[in-house]
């Protein structure tokens, strides 16, 4: 394996210094430093490679939409080192066979950590557990549990799941939707579906659910992730939650930090998603939610579409829109350009603590001597425009299309092998 | 002129009012003999219905036909589109096909929008979901006129399944924009969250209301609505929203009844008030087809040729 010296990078601390990555680890810090192959990084910045908590790469099933290749690749040059890979594919990863046929598929293209992501339920049915610990067992090594698109909504289910999984040091990562509230429900309730006529997604069903569950994780003594939180009340019941001693933690996805309900008013399903994009005031306390901690970290829900699913009336289109390769320019524009997070922040939101919470030991690690060579190196003063052609997913349901985003990606390292250079993915 | 009429949020005051004047004229054109104009003559309009509307499609397709222009009706049912071809696939094909306009009514709300983003010709949207239903409320809108004489301060009554009903939504937009005051009366499960923020009056109770109201318009609710603890009962629902004999006592002497069809006897109307002098019902029917012709004609010649 080629050692490779990146001269001049500017760490998330400030600190300006050469990295020598050689043997997957780094293994010199300092100025001055020689030997490898000189990766000129001056007036770059070398974050700890991105994690992404939650990514739907849609294999087995859906390889019209994405592959585990192909989402890879988007998640290399969108600065990630690793993703955890949704339970919710075709079939469903319930079984320590599915998820260690993504796991190899990961493993194959070799872009990325692909870390499987097992159902709690039989097929995403919320009727009985799958086999949490088969899937913990497996080569695979499931931590991680979701029935991600559906709520776990069994009080009964969740419970039991919740002390399921402390055997082998799990976590249940809760999609909080109380499916009764939202029965045909089309995007957030409130002055936008009024004008529509569009079925309303109410907070009420996500923050119930959030509330009884952060209650049942703490009588349990378990711990307990919720996926995507989108409303203003989400914040405020995890910010209780944290504050009673509850191991709750939290993710928001960028488009939830960027846009609001107003979109829906064009009917383009490209704007559709669940839970729903909601009003300004949510967008503000996800924000500062996401600033302050309440909200551990920034997790795309990747969701690759097909064009047939998406070109179509707002009500039957799939909910879902892509998100690895434009992720960390949201998240500058949203929480950086505002002065809400420092890079340092970005670090610990985007690598470190979704690392922490997946169970994923080799990344988020600060880029000292002796921590694996997992890191992106990104132009922070350069600006693109999203073109949907231009990404590497094989979907093309960007929400951004037109927008200027902050921030590229000029080389992705796993384990000290280049993913991206010079702005490309290597393979 | 207006390209396509999505919403009545499409509709300005003058834009508003000159269709009405328009339909006033091709009022007439319909109580002649020869019910005809030239107008349209070589044009094509299409009737693109997803959803059975025998009184709409019929409507839309008396006015196309009284300007002379080609009718040609696409119904789901027994079509392609029920073997699933796509809504953008079809309009691809009316496309090709060289329609110049295309009346569509299709379940899911916002439908006509993206119609419109996909074909070239004038989009009229004819009921989309539980989104709007803008002739609706240009058809209800002068029917008041007519009867009333203006449109400006009149006190309008709407009663019924708000939430789910696209002529509320069209035509609280447009009796707004038209300087007519707006009440909402329903159970509040059936007014949608948001409310609020139309350019209404929204009341709990019909009583009180009825004696300051100039129009009362009656919507359809279905029984099924029950089912779902919309309300307890149909009888309940009659009992405090329906319109009956003594309720339409409460409206001042010129008060007038109003009902977009089709109508559930018994539910939110007796049969006494439906059939009374006051109820403007069929009346509504025959506005229907002058207002479709002033739409079709305005959107197909952009208002610049002579009516007749």
């Amino acid at each position: 394996m080629s050692a490779y010296l990146i001269r001049g990078a500017r760490l998330a601390t400030g600190e300006v210094t050469d990295l020598l990555l050689r043997d997957g680890v780094v293994a010199e810090t300092g100025r001055g430093l020689s030997g490898g192959e000189v990766v000129d990084a001056d007036g770059l910045l070398a974050l700890p490679g991105l994690v992404d908590l939650h990514t739907h790469l849609r294999q087995p099933g859906r390889e019209d939409a994405e592959t585990v290749e192909s989402g890879s690749r988007a998640a290399a040059l969108g600065g990630y080192t690793a993703v955890c890979a949704m339970a919710n594919t075709d079939p469903v990863a319930d079984t320590a066979g599915v998820v260690e046929q993504v796991y190899r598929l990961g493993r194959e293209a070799g872009l990325v950590d692909v870390q499987p992501i097992g159902a709690v339920t039989v097929g995403l049915t919320g009727e009985r557990l799958a086999e949490l610990g088969a899937m913990a067992d497996s080569a695979a090594r499931v931590r991680v549990f979701s029935d991600d698109g559906h709520c776990v909504s069994d009080p009964a289910l969740m419970r039991r799941a919740l002390e399921y999984v402390k055997a082998f040091g799990g976590v249940i990562a809760q999609h909080a939707e109380e499916p009764r509230l939202t029965a045909g429900a089309q995007m957030n309730e409130g002055d936008v579906s009024a004008r529509l006529g569009l079925t309303g997604w109410p907070a009420a069903a996500e923050e119930s659910i959030i509330a009884r569950d952060a209650l049942l994780a703490g009588h349990v003594g378990s711990r307990l992730h919720v996926c995507h939180v989108s409303t203003a009340g989400s914040v405020e019941i995890l910010r209780w939650a944290k504050a009673k001693g509850i191991r709750v933690t939290a993710e928001v996805t960028p488009h939830h930090l960027l846009l609001t309900d107003e979109l829906a008013a064009t009917y383009d399903p490209v704007y559709k998603v669940n839970p729903p994009l909601r009003t300004t005031e949510d967008v503000e306390a996800l924000r500062a939610g996401l600033a302050d901690g309440t909200i551990d970290c920034v997790a795309t829900d990747h969701a690759p579409h097909t064009a047939e699913d998406k070109e179509c009336e707002w009500a039957y289109a799939r909910p879902g829109m892509l998100g690895l390769e434009t992720a960390l320019g949201v998240v500058a524009r949203a929480m950086v350009s505002t002065g809400l997070l420092d890079w340092a922040g970005v670090a610990d939101r985007m690598s470190t603590a979704p690392a922490r919470i997946a169970g994923l030991d080799g990344h988020g690690h600060e880029l000292r001597p002796g921590a694996p060579a997992n890191l992106t190196l990104l132009d922070p003063s350069a600006s693109w425009t999203v073109d949907p052609r231009g990404l590497a997913s094989l979907s093309v349901n960007t929400p951004y299309t037109g927008l200027e985003l902050p921030v590229r990606t000029v080389a992705t390292f796993l384990r000290g092998t280049p993913t991206v250079l010079d702005g490309k993915a290597r393979w | 002129m207006i390209t396509h009429l999505l919403s009545a949020e499409d509709l300005d005051r003058d834009t508003a009012t000159l269709v009405l004047d328009t339909a006033d004229q091709m009022a007439t054109v319909s109580g002649r003999e020869v019910k005809k104009l030239p107008t349209l003559r070589g044009r094509t309009v299409v009737n693109l219905f997803y959803e059975d509307s025998t009184r709409t499609r019929i409507s839309f397709e008396a006015a196309a036909k009284r300007l002379s222009a080609d009718v040609i009706n696409f119904g789901a049912k027994g079509s392609s589109v029920s073997k699933g071809e796509s809504l953008k696939d079809t309009a691809l094909t009316l496309q090709a096909m060289g329609a110049d306009a295309v009346v569509i009514r299709h379940p899911a709300s916002g439908a006509a929008h993206r119609l419109a983003g996909w074909v070239a010709g004038s989009v009229v949207n004819a009921g989309d979901g539980t989104h709007e239903h803008p002739t609706q409320a240009l058809l209800d809108a002068y029917t008041m006129r007519s009867r009333l004489g203006r449109l400006e301060g009149l006190r309008v009554t709407i009663v019924g399944d708000v939430l789910h009903s696209r002529v509320a939504r069209s035509n609280v937009r447009l009796l707004a924009t038209l300087g007519a005051d707006v009440t909402l009366v329903a159970p509040p499960t059936l007014l949608p969250v948001g409310v609020e923020a139309w350019p209404a009056e929204v009341a709990y109770e019909l009583d009180p209301v009825l004696p300051k109201s100039d129009v009362v318009m009656m919507l359809r609710v279905q029984r099924e609505r029950m089912n779902q603890s919309f309300f307890p009962s149909s009888r309940e629902y009659s009992r405090r929203y329906g319109l009956d004999v003594r309720r339409m006592g409460l409206l001042p002497d010129h008060g007038i009844v109003m009902h977009p069809g089709p109508m559930n006897r018994g539910m939110e109307i007796t049969p006494q008030v439906a059939d009374s002098a006051r109820s403007t019902i069929v009346e509504q029917v025959t506005n229907g087809v002058s207002v479709r012709m002033a739409v079709l004609y305005l959107l197909l010649s952009g208002g610049t040729r002579e009516v007749a």
